[in-house]
């Protein structure tokens, strides 16, 4: 069970938090404008990655702020919890 | 009287304290310290239980958790009963009953011994193959099955005893007191360290602590006392907590780590009341140290199963630690040294050892030199083919191995015996290091699996680590502790180490024998039944992962997941499709490292603590007038108020009618409420609802439809403006806080630009429900300063008002089609405002009425129930909902997938109305919908999302989704039920009202 880092209130147990899947998929701006498939890459295309991958979570139990985190897959090794705007400080 | 097989001063065992318990019916003695396996091989029981597929007899084979074989029924037929027990874990205690499982009628007698003779047609993959087919036969195997089979028998009566769980944050942990448990402890609790020392046993210092020979020293010292003195020092340090019958279940990521402390379970059953019996400690360690230990490996070799034959540890263990003799004639069988340690304890008490045989040609160690000057007979280059006795082995044959040792030749010698003690050599115990992620490597020297890759911050120190020699332990321990824990100054400088043994081992998977592989029962899985002629079949059938192995021949899968024999399976599937050992992977160990009860795991979250309970501010009054509940989420929720001797039915019907002739009232206050302020609250809105939000008026109510970004319906209700910049949402009891999170999701992460706020505000007011054609009377009567007039309150508004001197909001809605007032008011005053609602309503004949009720009235008005007559797969098209999706609106959640080609399709399942031919007929919800039942396969349309009978229109109606179903109005269609099939007609899900009349009805 992950120790998590939340960056509004500390390390708090992995049962606090809700995961939010794939981060950095911004909602289209338009969507009225994209084609069914160009929509359907951003409703159901996600990636599946073996490494680092980014995440946002959410303190759904705490102080209910959603954030990232970039986490090996791997290994599950949570490399960085970053709030969200922020850069990712890993690659 | 069966023979007394105890010899005295043994260092576990007070003799000045006995015990009586029970033993399939009949009465043994033991004594404090005993575990039920040593008392009952001082009685010269050994035959314990049956195997289960074969149900061979089956003895004791260790001393510990790793057990396959012991495992008994505890206190039968009462509360406290207990499967799969390990009778060598479990203390015995005054008034103790335990029974052998897995064999009926009796262990001595066991009707599916049969099976043993029939082996040859059970062969690996058996019950995939034979009962696959025919099908429908499924059903007579079972029977037999279940009969003949059985891991034990659960509990029929509530658990008398107190389970908790506790957490624990730690510095160290440290996995097992062993010999480098304990100096690991040590290290670390004298270096500030707050450190967590726990081991499964009852007593410290594992199998070192009666290492009593003359020939193994620490500084000088007898070992056994050495360490003594080193854990008389450790009990007295104040950073370290040391808990005993403490075993590590799972060792999870990011150290966090789950361990059952046993508190009762050897106390005699009078001493356990209002204690607490096991508690789940849940602990995070800084960091962690395995110090597990390793499992001695038995050998695979023909009839390696009978009663008496067990592990030469185990042997040892028996002797010196508990001062049972497992037998008067021994044998040992080894490939390594650690055999005549065995021998040695037992001819130092004067108890006969036949005869040792061990694979190897060249022996060459103290203790050997020293069994021999005992004239016992070393059979060096020797293995044993055959093994002799039914349901107690007393002989067995030997024969010499070639040099390769593939083959066996000469001639056969038999030899007789009692007792077997065997040796394969020893496995490190990373059971919990792979758990935790750990990756293995494969050290051919010696064939053993070790610790590689750590995932956390953890180390493996000791015989878990591979260090088996005790000058290994002892100098590696020191010296990797040191650096783990980053410390300078300890206690330890060298050890001076002298021992009788050496490191040489002879190791051979599978022990040849002068059968062919067909005729020979050599057993890998003891639990399980697999032999190694199962592990070849299953290789030669085309399975190459183990994993597959595994499964398709069961070895590991038992209780005891395989702690004796995965080595050995691993060996004969490399030796056998001529692989590296671990090319094929090593299997998995999941957790609970050996079996947690479920008592364990519950903790206290039992009875009315199992899950939170929501109980509305009303509720004591409901449960006064003899509602009955339901749950919706974690809610109870009024479902009905039957009267008299009135059933369900009667009670819904009578409720269903009052509220459309007279006055009716429901308690909403489970209705999940978000308040939403912000200068963009308006725009949010717009966003996140399919309809149009900007134009509504301050005062005005709106009934609005949430989608998830796929365009399916997700939650719908009502939201009302309180001011220019504040909304009140209400969403379904159940979907509250789904939708607040949702609303967060998109407020923080997509529109961060907005200015909006929402907070919770479900459990602040209670919400009263007031509905029927005398409702606008009742609540002038209750709020008589508000105008209630249809001119200056008119449906879809809401007023700010007072109940005496307490605030309330006044919301005139209705999700029953009457006219229909909503009060909304802080908690604490629902339940008077309830009543004071009842009061005024007497005359009018106000009837309470649950949600049953509520949703037969909605379904009399079409309206849906989001998750009822929807799923995820409805879109507000689908629910012929047209109406409320804006088109005007450029975007809102769920808007773009409205008109993918998927959505669009005509032949979507839509909801309509469907109404039986017979109008007493009451459809099943869930029932299958069809068009067609001549056609094979029949074609499913759809199925029934709600259906009632309705007291008002007097017939039964229902809501259902068909594919097509919009184009379908006055179709018949069937509804096939297992004895009958139900003609329906398609009809509009409006059944009552369809103008709306009703809404501002005066009676
Ligand atoms: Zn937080």
């Amino acid at each position: 069970m992950f120790l998590i880092n939340c960056p509004f209130c500390g390390e708090r147990e992995q049962s606090e938090f809700k995961a939010g899947g794939e981060a950095y998929l911004e909602r289209p701006k338009q969507p009225t404008e994209l084609s069914d498939d160009e929509w359907a890459e951003f409703l159901f295309m996600r990636k599946n990655i073996k490494g680092v991958q980014f995440e946002r979570w959410n303190h759904a139990h705490g102080c209910r702020k959603w954030f990232n985190i970039a986490r090996d897959t791997s290994n599950d090794q949570i490399k960085a919890v970053y709030k969200m705007g922020e850069k990712p400080p890993v690659k | 009287m069966s023979k007394n097989l105890r010899f005295k001063s043994s260092k576990l065992v007070d003799e000045t304290y006995r015990i009586s318990f029970k033993f399939n019916n009949k009465t043994y003695y033991g004594y404090k310290g005993d575990t039920l396996a040593s008392a009952l091989l001082a009685s010269d029981v050994h035959l314990v239980g049956r195997s289960f597929k074969y149900h061979r007899p089956r003895g004791i084979m260790t001393a510990g958790s790793e057990e396959p074989n012991a495992i008994i029924q505890l206190h039968d037929n009462t509360s406290r009963t207990e499967p799969n027990v390990r009778a060598t874990e479990i203390e015995i205690y005054e008034g103790l009953v335990a029974s052998s499982q897995n064999c009926w009628p009796s262990v001595n007698f066991d009707i599916g011994g049969i099976n043993n003779f029939l082996s040859p047609i059970i062969p690996a993959g058996f019950y995939y193959k034979t009962f696959m087919w025919p099908k429908s036969f499924w059903e007579k195997y079972e029977y037999f099955i279940r009969k003949s089979a059985g891991l034990g028998k659960s509990p029929k009566e509530t658990d008398p005893d107190i389970y908790e769980h506790k957490y624990i944050h730690c510095d160290v942990l440290i996995i097992g007191a062993g010999i480098s448990g304990i100096i690991a402890a040590k290290m670390a609790a004298k270096n500030g360290l707050k450190t967590l020392l726990m081991d499964e046993k009852s007593f410290l210092g594992g199998s070192t602590i009666y290492d009593n020979s003359e020939f193994s020293k620490i500084n000088n010292q007898i070992t056994s006392s050495w360490l003594e003195k080193e854990i008389n020092e450790i009990s007295k340090l104040e950073n370290l907590e040391i808990k005993t019958r403490t075993s590590v279940a799972a060792f999870h990521g990011y150290n966090f780590l789950l361990a059952r402390e046993n508190l009762t379970d050897h106390l005699p059953i009078s001493q356990r009341e209002n204690k607490i019996r096991h508690r789940l400690l849940k602990i995070r360690s800084k960091k962690v140290i395995n110090a597990t230990g390793a499992i001695e490996r038995p050998l695979i070799f023909d009839n390696n199963d009978r009663p008496g034959i067990l592990l030469s540890s185990a042997m040892k263990k028996y002797i010196d630690l508990y001062g049972v003799a497992c037998g008067e004639n021994n044998i040992l069988f080894t490939n390594n040294d650690t055999a005549y340690e065995t021998a040695m304890s037992l001819l130092q008490r004067g108890i006969k050892v036949n005869a040792i045989i061990d694979n190897r040609v060249e022996i060459d160690s103290k203790l050997s030199y020293e069994v021999e000057k005992n004239n016992i007979r070393i059979f060096k280059g020797y293995t044993v083919v055959d093994t002799y006795g039914y349901k107690r082995i007393n002989g067995l044959s030997i024969m010499q191995l070639s040099k390769d040792g593939q083959k066996v030749i000469g001639k056969k010698i038999k030899l007789s015996c009692d007792s077997l003690g065997v040796s394969g050599g020893w496995t490190p115990a990373v059971h919990l290091f792979t758990q935790s992620g750990g990756k293995l490597k494969f050290r051919e020297d010696d064939q053993v699996f070790i610790p590689n890759k750590y995932p956390s911050d953890q180390l493996s120190i000791g015989s878990c680590n591979g260090d088996l020699s005790l000058e290994e332990i002892t100098t590696n321990t020191v010296l990797s502790v040191k650096k783990f824990l980053n410390i300078n100054n300890t206690d330890y400088k060298t050890f001076e180490i002298t021992t009788g043994i050496n490191k040489s081992k002879r190791n051979i998977w599978l022990l040849p024998s002068d059968k062919i592989l067909g005729k020979t029962k050599s057993f890998v899985d003891y639990q399980n039944d697999a032999t190694a002629k199962d592990i070849k079949l299953a290789l030669r059938e085309g399975f190459r992962s183990i994993e597959h192995v595994k499964r398709y021949t069961t070895t590991g899968m038992g209780t005891d997941q395989g702690k004796l024999g995965n080595m050995h399976a691993l060996g004969i599937i490399s030796e056998t499709a001529g692989t590296k050992m671990g090319e094929h992977g090593t299997t998995t160990f999941r957790p609970p490292y050996t079996p947690l009860t479920f008592g364990t795991i519950v903790g206290r979250n039992v009875g009315e603590f199992f899950d939170i309970i929501r109980r509305t501010p009303i509720h004591d009054w409901h449960v006064a007038n003899n509602a009955k509940f339901e749950n919706v989420g974690q809610w109870k929720r009024a479902w009905y108020y039957p009267k008299a001797n009135e059933n369900m039915h009667q009670a819904v019907q009578r409720e269903s009618k009052a509220a459309r002739d007279c006055a009716g009232i429901l308690d909403a206050s489970t209705l999940g409420k978000i308040d939403i302020q912000g200068t963009d609250a308006s725009e949010f809105l717009n966003r996140v609802y399919t309809n149009a939000w900007s134009k509504l008026a301050i005062g005005k109510c709106r009934y609005g439809l949430m989608l998830n970004e796929d365009g399916m319906v997700y939650d719908d209700g009502v939201t009302t403006r309180l001011d220019e910049n504040h909304y009140i949402m209400t969403t379904t009891t159940g979907g509250a806080a789904n939708v607040l999170g949702k609303l967060e999701d998109y407020l923080q992460t997509e529109w961060p630009e907005l200015d909006v706020y929402l907070s919770s505000v479900t459990d602040h007011y209670a919400t009263i429900s007031v509905c029927g054609p005398h409702s606008k009377k009742i609540v002038s009567k209750v709020i008589p300063d508000l105008d209630f007039s249809d001119e200056k309150f008119p449906h879809m508004s809401f007023k700010n008002t007072k109940i005496g001197q307490i605030k309330c909001r006044v919301m005139r809605i209705s999700f029953t089609g009457e006219q229909s007032y909503e009060i909304n008011i802080q908690s604490n005053y629902g339940k008077s405002v309830w009543e004071k609602c009842m009061e005024a309503g007497k005359d009018f004949n106000i009837t309470p009425y649950g949600t049953e009720t509520m949703h037969l009235l909605r379904a009399e008005k079409g309206f849906i129930i989001v998750g009822q007559d929807t799923d995820a797969t409805m879109t507000p098209i689908d629910l012929q909902m047209d109406w409320i999706v804006s088109k005007k609106k450029y975007d809102f959640i769920g808007k773009r997938s409205l008109y993918r080609s998927d959505t669009i399709k005509d032949d979507r399942k839509q909801l309509v109305g469907l109404l039986t031919e017979n109008p007493k007929e009451v459809l099943e919800e869930g029932a299958q919908i069809v068009a067609d039942i001549k056609k094979s396969p029949i074609e499913m349309l759809g199925h029934v999302t709600s259906s009632y009978y309705s007291p008002n229109l007097n017939k039964s109606i229902a809501l259902g989704v068909v594919k097509g179903g919009k184009k379908m109005l006055g179709q018949k269609l069937i509804i096939p039920m297992e004895n009958k099939n139900i003609n329906v007609t398609v009809a509009d899900p409006v059944f009552l009202d369809k103008e709306g009349e009703r809404l501002n009805a005066k009676l």
